[in-house]
């Protein structure tokens, strides 16, 4: 599970040793976060997204668990109950707002955890198996967040309810029984409040166990690092604690001041104001638009508008949809190149960068009306966003000549290894 | 309202009825004449869901003034779907014409929808 050089936990208090003896966790903490963890000593802050994540995580969950102690799931008041967390509730407004803002903080994170994944090669191996536990974890975090945006029974709830269990009609055959089993009537109402609460609340404590696994999975080749080079003696490494725990605490400092600036200052700025509407089955608003961090997916579901071939344009804008994140899936295969880092990648850097806009510019049309231009826009930046995987990696990774590789990662961070044996670890 | 869904009722104007009968049914995602799509004697009487069948907002069209897309129908802001005078799919996403719910008129000036 770690490096030989790891330090070994010796407890020197006869409680500890007590414990240690019967149920080994301090043990186990000092293992995975504490100086018996030794660490890549040139990671930089990308690093610190994982532990955000699991810091948005625990947000949630605390925010969740108070609010449901005042929210109530039945249509008929379920709007009114979160009014009344609003105004009423002692701090009320307080975690519904850190509780919004804390699903917008956790996509923000979460993707630049995942842009990290992306430009150090994190994917893979030794690392794909912690790729596709955070894939997962990824779906899981979508579902969670559109069934909690659900809750508040606004205008958007209702209708975004609607329309993406809607994309379950698409499927051919049982498509229209499978839509109104899952809502568990014709269309969203009280059944369908009532169940997404229970899987609201569930779901959270699922992406736990999978966060354990994930995090179980990676202790076992330990993190990767900005150069990609796997760590070869112990002159390579760093205890976590306290080198990273500084670090990673540091970075907790920065993601709160930008939070507590979202949750007090502009509390609403990413919502949508149709959501302080009472639900209304009679009439959509003029401009549907998911939660922000669904907009590139969304983007992509509306830029079919054709039939192809013998696929209807609802099923193939649904099929691209899930696609475009099931192709993750297959990243660590797709991408043969030996290199992980982007460092010594010079075609895969700029390829990768061209894709990030890409997304940006998809992201930016899911969230405009389906007018021309956007509709156009979408299709190209659709048709490339596959291209990408399917075609651009498999070709770049087997052209591309790689830069020279640093011989270790304290060469990389000090120069010549002889240099550095000499040298004390920065 | 039928099945918590709206429905939408429309009293067609003898051009609009011109309209849906000008058009050739091989151009059609979801083929239909008017008449498949309204009880005889009653063809002026078009009645559908107003579920759009791609992913069931409420087209826009039913009340005075709003837009009725490039068809003269009925228009679904949500993805861009646009709807005929007889309600039948021409653009976007959506796969189906609106649906027509099973209904029968008990007196001249009254339906009864189910
Ligand atoms: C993966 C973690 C989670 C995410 C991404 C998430 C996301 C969301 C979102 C986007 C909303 C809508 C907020 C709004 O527009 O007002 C919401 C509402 C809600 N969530 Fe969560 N949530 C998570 C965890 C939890 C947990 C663990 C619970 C409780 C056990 C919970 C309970 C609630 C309740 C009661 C509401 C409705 C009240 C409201 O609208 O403010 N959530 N959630
Ligand atoms: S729901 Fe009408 S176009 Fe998508």
């Amino acid at each position: 599970m770690s490096f030989p050089w790891a330090n070994e936990y010796t407890p020197t208090h006869p409680f500890m040793q007590w414990l240690d003896a019967k149920l080994p966790l301090p043990r186990f903490v000092y293992n995975a976060v504490g100086a018996g963890y030794p660490v890549p000593r040139n990671l930089n802050y990308f690093w610190n997204f994982g532990v955000l994540a699991g810091f948005c995580l625990v947000i949630q969950i605390v925010t969740g668990v108070i609010l449901a102690m005042h929210y109530a799931a039945n249509s008929d008041i379920a709007f009114a109950s979160v009014e009344h967390i609003m105004r009423d509730v002692n701090w009320g407004w307080m975690m519904r707002y850190a509780h919004a803002n804390g699903a917008s903080a956790f996509f923000v994170v979460v993707y630049i955890h995942i842009f990290r994944g992306f430009f150090y090669g994190s994917y893979k191996a030794p690392r794909e198996m912690i790729w596709l536990l955070g894939v997962v974890i990824f779906l899981l975090m979508m579902a969670t967040a559109f069934m909690g945006y659900v809750l508040p029974w606004g205008q958007m709830s209702f209708w975004g309810a609607q329309v993406i269990t809607g994309l379950f009609s698409a499927i051919p055959i049982v498509g229209n029984a499978l839509h109104t089993w899952l809502l568990g009537g014709f269309a969203p109402d009280n059944a369908a409040l009532n169940r997404f609460f229970s899987l609201h609340f569930l779901l959270p404590f699922v992406i736990v166990g999978l966060v354990i696994l994930h995090i179980w999975a990676l202790h076992i080749p330990g993190s990767s690092n900005p150069t990609g080079v796997e760590v070869k003696s112990e002159s390579d490494t760093v205890p976590f604690h306290p080198y990273y725990t500084a670090k990673d605490g540091f970075g907790l400092g920065v993601f709160l001041v930008l939070y507590c600036a979202l949750v007090f200052f502009f509390p609403n700025y990413l919502g949508h104001p149709d959501n302080y509407i009472p639900a209304n089955p009679m009439q959509t608003p003029a401009h549907i638009v998911p939660e922000w961090y669904f907009w590139p997916f969304y983007a992509i579901l509306r830029a079919f508008t054709q039939n192809f071939l013998f696929i209807p344009a609802k099923l193939m804008g649904v099929l691209a949809m899930f696609s475009a994140i099931l192709m993750w899936f297959f990243l660590p295969w797709l991408d043969r190149s030996p290199v992980r880092s982007a460092r010594y990648r010079p075609m895969y850097k700029w390829f990768l960068w061209v894709l990030v806009v890409d997304v940006v510019v998809l992201g930016y049309c899911g969230g405009s009306p389906a007018e021309e231009p956007f509709v156009m826009i979408s299709q190209i930046a659709a048709i490339y966003y596959f291209l990408h995987f399917l075609v651009i990696l498999p070709i770049v990774s087997s052209l591309e000549r790689p830069e020279p590789l640093p011989f270790s990662i304290t060469e990389s961070v000090l120069g010549r290894d002889e240099q550095a044996a000499l040298g004390v670890p920065a | 309202m039928f099945r918590k869904q709206p429905v939408f009722v429309r009293n067609l104007t003898p051009k609009e009825i011109a309209a849906a009968y000008a058009v050739p049914l091989s151009s059609l995602r979801d083929p239909q004449t008017l008449a498949e799509r309204t009880k005889p004697g009653h063809e002026n009487w078009l009645i559908t869901m107003g579920v759009c069948t791609h992913l069931g907002c409420v087209p826009l069209g039913a009340a005075e003034g709003e837009p009725r897309g490039e068809f003269g129908g009925y228009f679904c802001p949500c993805h861009g779907s646009q709807y005929d005078t007889a309600a039948r799919i021409r653009k976007g996403p959506a796969p189906k014409n609106l649906e027509v719910p099973d209904y029968k008129f008990t007196t001249p000036t009254s339906v009864t929808i189910g």
